[in-house]
């Protein structure tokens, strides 16, 4: 294993921490390289094998399968769980894009379910109710890549340490207002510069505070950047959200209920592709935002009471 | 002529350092980068079409191929991407690069460039739980096999004329049959998996490689055109 030519782009910190975990399940390369595949790219949530068509000629690198986005889930209020395997498989069938799919955080058996159902990503997510208030998927026990959400970079570490090969903002879903993805990037970032000036001595300390594994803490501090990619999500409904968050400095975005909640999700799915790719360009852009119809109507993530937002699930 | 647009002027031989872009409409393009910077190559990101005229050599990267055809298409680098291959351009794609660049595909989705005589089955792995790695030999490539890593990565399925095959994939005892992974025509370059995800740069040099004939043959070109408008023009 020592021998195992080291990843450049994917972390060689990624790769150190993996084989000291030594897990033997699903390579971390190999998991973590999907979301490589995925950078500059919009993942956008679908609910039928029909928006993720929709969703794949627009040019979407993936699409998250669920059974309602999470505007409604947010609307509906209940327990918001896993979706049915036979909509996954549908969405599966539908599309020759990867395919995503939430389980509840800490839900392992319903990982397991869509691992054997073939999802490509498996997001443990904040958006549906959490099974268990203590304890996250290990998720190095499974060949199937994941992304978690973070605020911060200590959350962020805390979910690679587990075996996540992919983080996301959470920002707060469902509510089509970007501010809470913007804190939190910028949080993230922020907080990976502040580590990389850090005199070697102050890193234990530093890992302690943030309660992330150290090892880590030590590799953002060499290489500045997380060990795998870093994605913006919670709250994208138009181009110019997109291309802020790419601006601010992530790898690409994902789009909950901002598309298919608008006025025209083909338009729009197509203009939020356009403009992550093309995010450093105004001309491009105020090109692009043209005559897209209205984005889907927002909540004012601020009115949202503190129990009853998303992003504070998980730890 | 052409060596005074090189922004690497200084520090080249006579024909110039082969300028080198990787497409980056979307997927690993970074990855790519940081490759060419370990063997000396300073390569520049390609958003528009008009810096097509300014490289010798494109690499297409990893990615979502559905996603590249369609952005390609959106904004008009088909057939100018075509014509610079014609007039002598390096080009390599990798994994969605190659389904990108492929004559068709077995699932008739994306629609394919059709610049190498290649006929491409997507995801023929399956899924991503089928994703793997795996030392591979390859034709050009000197000393130990490379280790290779196919993620939902395409086979070759059939090659025309003037198509080499410089890797497979052995046939295995359940009956599976030998799969082309990596093939060359001309200077066009194709690969199954990601040497862009190791820190093996052996592949990188050699489509530095052919960006230097690419360069070299454009520079004759330029000075035979020249040698031969002069005379008319005086």
């Amino acid at each position: 294993m020592a021998t195992t030519p080291v990843s450049t782009s994917n972390g060689a910190g990624a790769q150190r921490w993996k084989e000291m975990s030594k897990p033997e399940v699903g390579d971390w390369r190999v998991k973590g390289g999907l979301a490589q595949m995925l950078k500059g790219g919009v993942i956008m949530d679908v609910v039928t094998p029909d928006q993720a068509k929709i969703a794949e000629d627009a040019g979407a690198v993936s699409v998250m399968a669920l059974e309602r986005v999470p505007s409604d889930i947010r609307r509906d209020g209940g327990v918001a769980r896993m979706s049915d395997p036979d909509l996954i498989s549908g969405i599966i069938d539908a599309v020759s894009i990867p395919v995503m799919a939430k389980a509840r955080i800490g839900h392992f058996v319903e990982a397991q379910i869509l691992e054997a159902l073939g999802v490509d990503y498996c997001d443990e997510s904040e958006v549906l109710t959490p099974a268990d208030i203590a304890y996250h998927i290990d998720k190095w026990q499974y060949k199937m890549p994941y992304v978690c959400g973070a605020r911060n970079i200590g959350e962020a570490l805390r979910r690679i340490g587990e075996g996540a090969a992919m983080i996301r903002t959470k920002g707060e879903a469902g509510t089509g207002d970007i501010v809470h993805a913007v804190t939190h990037a910028r949080q993230i970032l922020g907080d990976i510069r502040k580590l990389q000036q850090l005199p070697t001595e102050e890193l234990m300390t530093a890992a302690r505070d943030f309660q992330a594994p150290y090892e880590l803490v030590v590799e953002v501090h060499r290489t500045g950047k997380l060990p795998v990619v870093n994605f913006a999500a919670g709250g994208i409904a138009t181009p110019a959200d997109a291309a802020l968050l790419m601006q601010i400095g992530v790898e690409g975005v994902f789009v909950g209920s901002g598309i298919f909640k608008s006025d025209n999700p083909a338009k729009m799915a197509d203009a939020i592709v356009r403009a992550t790719t093309h995010y450093n360009d105004p001309d491009m852009l105020a090109e692009i935002s043209r005559g897209l119809g209205d984005a889907m109507p927002g909540i004012e993530a601020s009115k949202i009471p503190e129990d009853e937002q998303l992003q504070t699930r998980g730890w | 002529m052409v060596s005074g647009l090189n922004g690497n002027a200084a520090n080249v031989g006579s024909s110039g350092q082969p300028r080198i872009g990787v497409l980056a409409l979307q997927g690993d393009f970074a990855e790519h980068i940081h490759m060419l910077s370990l063997i000396g190559v300073n390569a520049v990101e390609v958003r528009k079409v008009q810096q097509l005229s300014e490289i010798d050599g494109l690499i297409i990267p990893g990615g979502e191929s559905t996603t590249i055809v369609k952005l390609l298409g959106m904004f008009g680098f088909v057939d100018d991407l075509r014509s610079h291959v014609e007039s002598g351009m390096a080009l390599w794609g990798t994994c969605a690069g190659m389904i990108v660049i492929a004559r068709e595909l077995a699932d008739a989705y994306p629609t394919p460039l059709n610049i190498i005589d290649i006929g491409v089955a997507r995801n023929y792995f399956g899924r991503q739980v089928d994703s793997f790695e795996s030392e591979l030999e390859i034709e050009g490539v000197e000393g130990d096999p490379m280790r290779a890593v196919f993620i939902r990565a395409p086979i070759v399925q059939n090659t025309g004329n003037g198509v080499e095959i410089l890797a497979s994939i052995p046939a295995k005892a359940d009956g599976t049959p030998e799969q082309s992974v990596a093939v060359k025509s001309g200077r066009v370059l194709a690969t199954s998996f990601h040497p862009e995800l190791t820190e093996d740069t052996r592949l990188h040099s050699l489509f530095v490689e052919l960006a230097e004939e690419a360069r070299t043959d454009a520079i004759r070109r330029d000075h035979l055109h020249l040698t031969e408008e002069t005379p008319s023009t005086v």
